[in-house]
């Protein structure tokens, strides 16, 4: 495979794609499952009066914003499945490598996350690395950023990616 | 709440300060449950078959999104609920499966305080499995500099994360 990127994915580099909502407002029940998945007592996100007294109110954990753009695994008006991060299942998908995992994430934390809000999110592909082997295969390296707003436009987070989509060895 | 709620200050922590140690059992429930909070269903983390065939792996793996939800609980574990989380960076060189014991260390790496007043401390925390080291992490979090200090106020220029 040439190292060369195809012309269609060096538009994306640097443009904001897949600009979408969140499925469903903010909710509790979920800041509830991931504290428990992590036996985070963290009284913030438990005690209704420290919650108020700190943060005006209850919060979500900020490590959860990545939580609120992954879609439903069905819905009743979908016709195909919709794949969270889709700019990584689209770069697997042009350069043909079926497997892929995540190597880094960075996230930097703006505004909390409260119950009711509904945020809105935009991909942008960063970089995408020559072909390189490691220890899973053969395969290649990109840097998706996802950046996160709230219903009033302010800044609620930025997330990094780093991908490795590559080819299992025979 | 009946427990009395600590909250760390700037003026507690020092550059160097090692952090209490967390170790956990992980199960196959641990790595499910943690997939499913995260909304993530991706087979790899809950389908073994998939993960071994596809992924070339020994068994579903824990996902990124709940690997950032065990920092976080390090961390503010740590600071008490005032601990705000600026910047987390990781780097997931292995993975972690099912009947790993998970150990989380921290050091603090630095503290200051910046332009607008904020107190900040960096750290660096490294998860492992015996002797591998599977993540490591480096950590910005803001402590309030003294006991009326509330960095969850901080907002707009006041918040440089």
């Amino acid at each position: 495979m040439s190292d060369e990127l195809p012309a269609e994915v060096q538009g994306w580099i640097g443009e904001e794609r897949y600009v979408e909502k969140t499925e469903f407002p903010i909710e509790r029940g979920y800041v509830y499952t991931s504290c428990s998945s992590v036996e985070n007592g963290n009284p913030l996100y438990w005690d209704e009066q420290v919650a108020q007294a700190l943060t005006g109110g209850p919060i979500a954990p900020p490590s959860m914003i990545s939580v609120w753009f992954r879609p439903h695994h069905w819905a009743p008006d979908r016709e195909k499945r919709v794949l969270p991060l889709q700019v990584h299942f689209d770069l697997k998908e042009v350069f043909e490598l079926p497997e892929a995992a995540m190597t880094d994430n960075t996230i930097t934390f703006g505004v909390p996350v409260r119950p009711g809000d509904t945020l809105e999110t935009a991909q942008i592909l960063r970089s995408v690395s020559p072909m390189k082997k490691t220890k899973l295969g053969n395969g290649r390296f990109w840097v998706i950023d996802v950046v996160y707003t709230n219903q009033k436009g302010e800044h609620v987070g930025t997330e990094s990616y780093t991908g490795y989509g590559y080819k299992r060895e025979a | 709440m009946a427990t009395e709620i600590r909250n760390l200050t700037l003026a507690e922590v020092s550059e160097g300060d090692a952090l209490p140690p967390l170790e956990y059992d992980v199960s196959t429930t641990t790595i499910v449950l943690g997939a499913l909070a995260s909304r993530d269903w991706r087979p790899m983390h809950h389908d073994k078959r998939f993960a071994v065939e596809r992924n070339g792996t020994r068994d579903i793996f824990m996902n990124t999104p709940n690997q950032a939800a065990w920092f976080e609980r390090y961390l503010t574990d740590w600071t008490g609920p005032k601990g705000r989380l600026g910047k987390i960076q990781f780097r997931m060189k292995d993975s972690v499966f099912p009947d790993d014991t998970i150990v989380f260390n921290g050091t603090v790496a630095s503290v200051e305080t910046d332009a607008a007043g904020c107190g900040w401390a960096k750290l660096e925390v490294r998860l492992t499995v015996g002797d591998k080291a599977v993540t490591e992490c480096t950590a910005r979090i803001a402590l309030p500099v003294d006991a009326d200090d509330n960095p969850w106020q901080r907002t707009g220029d006041d918040w440089k994360p």
